[in-house]
């Protein structure tokens, strides 16, 4: 799966896109958010209780009862600041 | 019509061009949106507009959709910048031609509020504080979720 941050996340994280095989047990996007967290200090940060992070399954809104799997483009990002 | 771009843009000359693809309509609402000089933490030096390519352009198609489908719109345009911009250049024009003038303001003002909250852009400001990611406002929420 393709795995995108945007704004401060990807500055937090230190990369905006990387590749990875949908890890095993994970089938929603509250699932993936729990096993990133794992992976390094950064990303527990990122998804920590104090940061507001939305996310998008192949380019729509999600939730973390969202399903994913492993032809799916996950974006996770801030609130949106356009205008 | 939508148009996500890295190049700045003439307000002027957009709104020429808008009117003249919409000679029928009795009212023409346009609203222009420029890097700001000031912000809470002193003078802005830049400001930089990340986007989500693809996502941003359907997000956006999606709200022009929806302003035609609640109000009787002749035509519609949004231009957004993205990139790095410098204050007093236009970020962001919306344009509305309807029939009656209160169909063009109201769907006017809908769509900048909902592609404020629904439209993946973020903004980080840059000038002697340092640089920081603009924080979405409750303001900006409330003022979109009136439409709902």
């Amino acid at each position: 799966m393709t795995i995108l941050y945007f704004a401060w996340l990807k500055e937090r994280v230190g990369t905006g896109e990387e590749q990875l095989p949908l890890p095993a047990g994970v089938t929603t996007v509250g699932d993936l958010i729990e096993h990133l967290k794992a992976r390094s200090p950064e990303l527990e940060a990122v998804f920590g209780a104090d940061a507001r992070v939305l996310t998008a399954v192949n380019q729509d809104m999600a939730t973390p009862d969202t399903p994913v799997t492993d032809s799916d483009e996950v974006a996770f990002f801030p609130p949106m600041t356009g205008g | 019509m939508i148009r996500v771009t890295a190049q700045a843009f003439d307000s002027a000359a957009e709104t020429a061009a808008f009117r003249d693809r919409v000679p029928q309509a009795g009212a023409i609402v346009t609203f222009l949106g420029q890097v700001r000089g000031r912000g809470p933490q002193g003078d802005i030096a830049a400001m930089t507009l990340e986007h989500y390519p693809g996502m941003t352009e359907r997000a956006l198609e999606t709200i022009e959709a929806e302003a035609r489908r609640r109000w009787p719109l002749d035509e519609v345009i949004i231009i957004h910048r993205y990139g790095r911009l410098e204050p007093g250049e236009p970020i962001v024009f919306v344009a509305t031609a309807s029939p009656h003038r209160r169909a063009a303001y109201e769907a006017n003002e809908f769509l900048v509020d909902w592609l404020k909250t629904r439209a993946p852009f973020w903004k980080k400001e840059e000038g002697q504080f340092g640089a920081r990611w603009v924080d979405a406002k409750a303001d900006d929420d409330d003022a979109a979720a009136r439409w709902e």
